[in-house]
């Protein structure tokens, strides 16, 4: 086999951070190789230099046998190298075919040649096995097909390497077996893959050889069938895996949040089906659930900004079904949102008004009906040291954080308001390991302390280490009401989530 | 190298407005040269005239109107509004609260404060139409206020403004029933003459300027110090984040456009309390319009439009002198206008990136420092 990429030494700097630090790669043609690693450990960074984005500060690219300097994508496209994005850059009001040739339309006396388009288009997805209608809108199309079309894109473009960056973070599980099809296939049919992931399973499934990269040096490379998931986790974050765990019972009688019955409708259709539980005061009751089974609106439920056609929803002593999203937050509701950049923060605001942000009507953010600016600070400069944020000064906007300094201010500003019943959505998803400990360290203290936490997570380990009790959501519904995270796995969990043994309880 | 941070700030915070000054000064004095005048002269021209009292008189009148239509424009700004429509707002207020002003007769101070009364609520309402248009059918605020724009001159105001036509009053400019001594605004050239001397030209310092400076301070408060102004801010920088906050989205887009509104309601006060005393044919347009630039131009800050409006005011100003002077076309006066402003917004785009970069580099900075004072520790 020859090679198709070979990276050597590849090292690139940001302002006091080194994003790749002498990374080397090596990609045979014709292979599925994928690049693993935590979120930050410098993989999109690797790809944008391999496709042009950004030139390496040092290092050197050999694609097929010859040493290549890119300084844009488009000396990466004429190499052959074409790449997914894992957000997809089409146009919904055109149709398929229209997206397909934008930028490199076969022209004909002035017009645009749709006749050779269209056969040049077929003749590519026939190639490759990927079967699309080239009329389509694509606004009519399901996720799965639109990136379908992203990678008919590349391939019309005649690239040999494809690059796709996190290409089944946007899929559900029905999709992503579809993806490693066609990826089958596109490999059948000559073309060399590199796949950016941080699913073990998924990785382990479809590579041909993987590739670990940890804190911007490569780890190693291994084939698929030498390493279990356990041995890719602990070379993707070190060799001491740090495990969430929760010890120490101290669940009291009294109840944080009682859901009851509660039904939510979206088009008449419900999307949380009668859904009822319990959580006590220094209880973490976790849910898990593939997502998109009505997590995200039994959270908006019980923050307030969904109206739930049936059922209530009491806190501590109280009925609040009726109560607006700031009485809820006044009454102490904290929220740790699963987005961020798109829920907990406003990013071109300075960290102390982020740090005010759900608790801006109470002290010490406020005084009446005015901002307390100097309370503000001082709460936001506490919460800087308490929770290790790490920052120039807390005049800086939020946007200039990384993910977990992101994270860490806002589970920071939510504990530190003194909660008594918490939603956390994802706590943990995109920041660093260390950020990671930190926050499951901040969940078991406010859990010591008796707060009533509802977790949902998609990291089985973390439900599995953190809860201490489990519920299973399975299309709106609650399948299993009361698992003992002690006696489970994240395999069992798995099959409660598909449904499969959703029998067990009903 | 501008070491000191806080310097490098105040430097990087008035580089674009100076950038954007000397481009428009640059541009168009080759616009000048090109059309056979003397840029030296026409400059000079204009500092001579602006050196005067009565011209600073006719700035500061001028600008009354512009500042609070920049303050409306900024309210909107702020919660993400492109509120278009304080054009039709402040004249359908300034037509209902000159007709109801001429209506009725009350009390000296209390005629005054229930004509700006009427003249808020009638914009607040008016825009506050559009901001549930937008909420509840999805309706772009630029395009309904556009629409209701044309609807408030051609339609609403050009239909009343026949039916209460005053039959009384003289000559061709028609309007409404003049509105009684207890109802208008004394100028301010007494107070002004005890620090000066006595202003000629028959000007007038219109005392409208008072109410703009409040408008402009409780803008500043409502905005930066008050609870509500936080949320308003928060709504418009990322409304699902302040929703799930508590700031319900769609209330805000609807509050932010009634208070935009309201604050345009106040933009016809001038004229109708100060200048003209009713509402007729001859009404100042296209006040409303030119605020959103003022507002761009001053960065929705109270003080950043407010010198804005007088720099407006000042080249506005400066067209008569030119035509009088006839060292060059009074049209001069938009190119300049026009590069300003467009000089302007593209500078601070530039400042601003400058600043996002030094503040990442800073945060990179302090993590590396950070790691590094960790891996000097770890052995220990």
């Amino acid at each position: 086999m020859t090679v198709a990429i070979e990276l050597q030494g590849i090292t690139k700097r940001f302002p006091g951070v080194v994003a790749n630090d002498r990374v080397s790669l090596s990609v045979e043609s014709g292979e599925i190789h994928a690049i693993c690693g935590e979120n930050g450990a410098g993989k999109s960074t690797l790809m944008k230099i391999l496709y042009g984005m950004q030139p390496p500060d040092e290092g050197k690219m050999i694609v097929n046998g010859e040493t290549v300097e890119f300084s844009s994508p488009s000396d990466a496209i004429d190499r052959g190298i074409g790449m997914v994005h894992q957000h997809f850059m089409l146009a919904d009001q055109l149709t398929v075919m229209e997206n397909v040739i934008l930028g490199s339309e076969p022209v004909k006396r002035g017009r645009i040649d749709e006749k050779a388009a269209i056969e040049h288009l077929r003749e590519v997805a026939d190639d490759y096995g990927l079967s699309v209608d080239p009329t389509d809108l694509v606004e009519t199309l399901e996720v799965g097909e639109r990136q379908r079309v992203e990678i008919i894109k590349v391939l019309y473009r005649g690239a040999q390497i494809l690059i796709l960056d996190e290409p089944t973070a946007v899929l559900v599980p029905q999709e992503v077996e579809e993806l490693f099809r066609n990826l089958r296939d596109l490999k059948a049919g000559g073309a060399t893959i590199i796949f950016i992931d941080h699913k073990l399973e998924e990785v382990l499934e479809i590579a041909d050889t993987i590739t670990v990269i940890r804190h911007g040096k490569t780890v190693g490379t291994v084939k698929p069938e030498d390493v279990t998931a356990h041995d890719l986790a602990e070379m993707m974050v070190g060799s001491e895996l740090p495990s969430p765990s929760t010890q120490g019972a101290v669940i009291g009688e009294e109840i944080g949040l009682e859901v009851t019955n509660l039904t939510v409708l979206d088009d008449g259709r419900p999307v949380v089906d009668n859904v009822s539980f319990t959580i006590r005061k220094g209880e973490i009751v976790g849910i898990a659930g593939v997502e998109g089974n009505g997590q995200t609106e039994l959270v908006d439920a019980i923050i307030g900004t969904t109206r739930p056609s049936t059922g209530s929803l009491r806190m501590l002593d109280t009925d609040v079904t009726r109560w607006s999203v700031r009485n809820r937050r006044e009454s102490g509701l904290g929220y740790v949102p699963q987005d961020r950049h798109h829920e907990g923060l406003l990013l071109d605001h300075p960290l102390w008004e982020n740090a005010a942000l759900g608790h801006q009507t109470k002290p010490p953010f406020a005084k009446r009906i005015f901002v307390d600016r100097p309370g503000s600070r001082e709460r936001t400069e506490q919460i800087r040291t308490d929770f290790d944020v790490r920052t120039p000064s807390i005049e800086v906007s939020a946007s200039t954080l990384s993910g977990g300094n992101q994270q860490k201010l806002i589970i920071g500003r939510e504990l530190l308001a003194e909660p008594k019943v918490l939603i956390a959505a994802h706590p943990t998803r995109g920041i660093d390991v260390g950020a990671q400990a930190a926050v499951w360290e901040d969940l078991r203290q406010a859990r010591a302390d008796g707060l009533a936490t509802l977790l949902i997570s998609a990291d089985l380990d973390e439900l599995i280490g953190l809860s201490d009790r489990i519920v299973v959501m399975f299309r709106g519904r609650l399948v299993a009401d009361d698992l003992d995270p002690a006696a489970l796995t994240p395999r069992d969990l798995g099959a409660y989530m598909t449904g499969a043994a959703g029998g067990v309880d009903a | 190298m501008m070491e000191n941070p806080r310097i490098r700030r105040i430097v990087l915070g008035l580089a674009a407005p100076t950038i954007a000054l000397g481009a428009a000064i640059i541009i168009s004095s080759i616009v000048l040269l090109v059309s056979g005048s003397s840029p030296v002269e026409v400059y000079g021209d204009m500092l001579e005239n602006g050196s005067r009292l009565e011209t600073w008189v006719d700035i500061l009148n001028r600008a009354t109107p512009l500042y609070i239509s920049g303050i409306a424009a900024a309210i909107g700004f702020r919660m993400n509004l492109f509120n278009i429509g304080t054009e039709g707002q402040y004249l359908l207020a300034a037509f209902f609260a000159a007709a109801a002003g001429g209506a009725v007769d009350l009390p000296t101070g209390l005629h005054v404060a229930f004509i700006l009364l009427v003249a808020m609520s009638v914009g607040g309402a008016y825009a506050g139409f559009a901001g549930l248009l937008k909420v509840n059918r999805g309706v772009n605020e630029v395009i309904s206020t556009i629409i209701l724009n044309r609807i408030a001159t051609a339609g609403i105001i050009a239909w009343l403004l026949t039916e209460w036509l005053d039959e009384s009053r003289q000559g061709l400019n028609q309007g409404t029933a003049f509105i009684a001594k207890s109802g208008r605004l004394p100028d301010l050239n007494s107070w002004l003459e005890v620090f000066t001397r006595d202003i000629g030209k028959g000007r007038h310092l219109t005392s409208m300027i008072l109410i703009a400076i409040v408008v402009g301070i409780a803008f500043h408060i409502f905005i930066n110090r008050m609870v509500a102004g936080y949320d308003l801010r928060a709504s418009g920088s990322n409304p699902t984040a302040a929703g799930v906050a508590g700031v319900p989205p769609k209330r805000m887009v609807v509050i932010a456009m009634t208070m935009s509104g309201a604050c345009a309601g106040l933009i016809g006060m001038s004229t109708v309390l100060g200048e003209k005393y009713s509402y007729d044919r001859s009404m100042t347009t296209n006040l409303g319009f030119t605020g959103l630039g003022i507002a761009l131009l001053g960065r929705n800050h109270p003080v950043g439009v407010a010198l804005a409006a007088l720099l407006w005011a000042f080249i506005d100003a400066s067209s008569g002198i030119l035509q009088s002077t006839n060292s060059a076309s009074r049209e001069i006066v938009k190119i300049l206008q026009g590069v300003i402003l467009i000089a302007g917004v593209a500078g601070y785009e530039v400042v601003k990136r400058i600043r996002q970069r030094d503040e990442v580099q800073s945060a990179a900075e302090a993590m590396a420092a950070d790691q590094d004072a960790q891996m000097e520790g770890a052995p220990a």
